[in-house]
């Protein structure tokens, strides 16, 4: 039951963000200085933020980027991650040391510090964050797929299709990849969850997203200085980011369950 | 036990060069010249000069490459652009403050989650579970950039019992670690609950209650004994975790650690304390893992066999 709630709450946040200029007449970036922090009404149900923009048609933009730079990393980490552990382990020999001595070091960064350093240097935007996050998201997935090939291969479907003549790019993508599937689609989902917290994470820090357009960790750190006199500019985005992640998180999880039903 | 160590320390080796090496690359990779990004594209060119052959940019690349390796090892890790002080002198100011919120962190996460997951283990799949569970969800969902601030609204704002930020007293500690440790102890409570689960159905738990044991010291004493071991691995896999959500949670409070250095050299384009806070966050965390594998090689000596 929470399982499918979390598909909900993507589901809905999707649609938001989709049909989000048609819900709101509002423009996110349009000010308003004399209704600045003033808060909830019929024509603004979510206030007004420090410059006077509604509260709730930036809310729908940021969701925009959130889900843009989730889909942006995982896609992008997935797809590299998966064919440099596919190779990797299929090769094996030296090029499977390489690689994985390459992400020992990468993994040897905690959490979000190598996304941090790589924003500070070139700089803060929206692609340098997908850019960075790609950087370390591809891990993840390398190993999973590495791991799983080094299963697959010694399988007879795989054995045979090698006997058969097939080459080794065929076997990868025709044979191996495949069974990697539908583990990789439950790392994604469960993915997005982490890359929409990082670029929350980034933009908070003001290494992400910069104003004005709206994203809701950029939301996040405007609302702390006005943490006195309009706590719904802090609450909001905040809410809306954890409620985001719980969804992907339940829906990564429900996948799994689908795809997955020994893991259960 | 011997081998084991000098094993997993060798392992350690490539890691470490491989960190310095991605590090020593940060500042190559800033857009076009990195001494014009620090002092502007105004800045006059004997200013840039003078940067340039501060920072050692205006040598050969694999000289660079030695000299911040030898550097490193002897730790000195260059000096600060803006301070104009050794790097290693300001991370080793900060070093104390960041210390202490961890290990605030930490220990706020253990008081809070070892009685939730007892609680909920014990009253498996009735309300004071739920209540204990969703709550656990709740810290695991909240990120904390945002727990901070609304912390800060109702403990600094609304009821006035908390420093909002800052740093001086152990009142100021309170705020930073619990935003900082709320993650760590919902998933810590999990496991134990979990962990704590699993315990009681062993047969030596029945065996105590059989000889006379009461149910509460059968469980403190036999069963929550043992399904801690799990519990503190997790601890170990999460410092990562807690050492990176410094980094937020001293920019939230303004806590003097080293994760508000890095955030404000970052903010300066104070390239070498950023390579040099970076290095050390990340050497940290290779040490910490290395302790931790070690200390798992001590108490189970299945893992030096592995």
């Amino acid at each position: 039951m929470t399982r499918r709630f979390g598909v909900l709450i993507v589901v809905g946040v999707a649609l938001a963000a989709a049909i989000g200029p048609w819900l709101v007449p509002h423009d996110p970036v349009a000010q308003n200085l004399p209704l600045r922090l003033s808060g909830p009404s019929w024509q603004h149900p979510l206030g007004l933020d420090e410059l006077g923009r509604d509260l709730l048609a930036r809310m729908l933009a940021g969701a925009r980027v959130s889900l843009l730079v989730g889909l942006s990393v995982v896609t992008i980490s997935a797809a590299a991650g998966v064919l440099i552990g596919a190779v990797a382990g299929y090769v094996g020999g030296a090029l499977d040391t390489l690689v994985g001595r390459l992400m020992d070091v990468l993994m040897a960064f905690p959490g979000i510090l190598l996304a941090i350093a790589l924003v500070a240097v070139l700089g803060p935007s929206l692609r340098n964050v997908v850019l960075a996050l790609v950087t370390i998201g591809w891990v993840g997935y390398a190993r999973l797929v590495r791991g799983q090939v080094l299963k697959v291969r010694e399988l007879e479907y795989v054995q045979a299709a090698r006997a058969l003549g097939a080459s080794m790019p065929r076997v990868v993508a025709r044979h191996v990849i495949p069974a990697t599937f539908s583990s990789v689609t439950v790392q994604a989902t469960l993915g997005m969850a982490a890359a929409i917290i990082a670029e929350a994470s980034l933009s908070f820090l003001g290494l992400g997203v910069q104003p004005p357009t709206p994203s809701w960790g950029t939301m996040l750190d405007a609302g702390r200085s006005h943490l006195f006199d309009a706590p719904h500019l802090t609450i909001v985005p905040g809410l809306a980011i954890a409620v985001l992640v719980v969804g992907f998180n339940f829906a990564g999880d429900a996948l799994r369950d689908r795809l997955d039903p020994r893991a259960t | 036990m011997l081998s084991y160590t000098l094993r997993r320390i060798a392992l350690t080796v490539p890691v470490l060069l491989g960190v310095a090496t991605l590090v020593f690359a940060l500042i190559h990779l800033v857009p076009g010249d990195p001494a014009e990004a620090m002092l502007g594209e105004s800045a006059p060119a004997a200013d840039l000069d003078e940067l340039r052959s501060r920072l050692g940019l205006n040598r050969p690349l694999l000289v660079q490459y030695g000299e911040f390796l030898a550097g490193v090892v002897r730790g000195d890790l260059g000096t600060s652009f803006r301070y104009r002080t050794p790097v290693r002198q300001e991370i080793v100011q900060r070093l104390g403050p960041t210390a202490q919120l961890a290990f605030a962190a930490m220990a706020v996460a253990v008081i809070i989650a070892i009685p939730l997951g007892v609680l909920g283990a014990l009253h498996r799949g009735r309300p004071i579970d739920q209540a204990a569970m969703g709550l656990s969800l709740i810290g695991i969902a909240m990120p904390n950039f945002w727990l901070g601030p609304v912390l800060a609204i109702v403990f600094s704002v609304d009821l006035g019992w908390l420093p909002k930020s800052g740093s001086g007293t152990p009142a100021h500690l309170v705020l930073p670690a619990v935003t900082l440790g709320a993650a760590l102890a919902a998933i810590l409570a999990r496991m134990t609950r979990a962990s704590l689960i699993d315990e009681l159905r062993e047969l030596y738990v029945l065996a105590a209650r059989a000889r006379g044991v009461s149910r509460g010291r059968a469980v403190v004493a036999h069963a929550l004994r043992n399904s801690l071991i799990p519990v503190v691995t997790i601890i170990g896999l999460q410092l990562g975790a807690v050492l990176t959500g410094t980094i937020i949670t001293e920019t939230i409070f303004s806590w003097p650690g080293v994760g508000r250095l890095l955030i404000q050299a970052i903010s300066f384009r104070d390239y070498p304390l950023v390579q040099g806070c970076i290095l050390f966050i990340a050497v940290t965390y290779v040490t910490m893992n290395l302790v931790v594998d070690l200390m798992y090689g001590w108490l189970d000596p299945r893992i030096r066999y592995q």
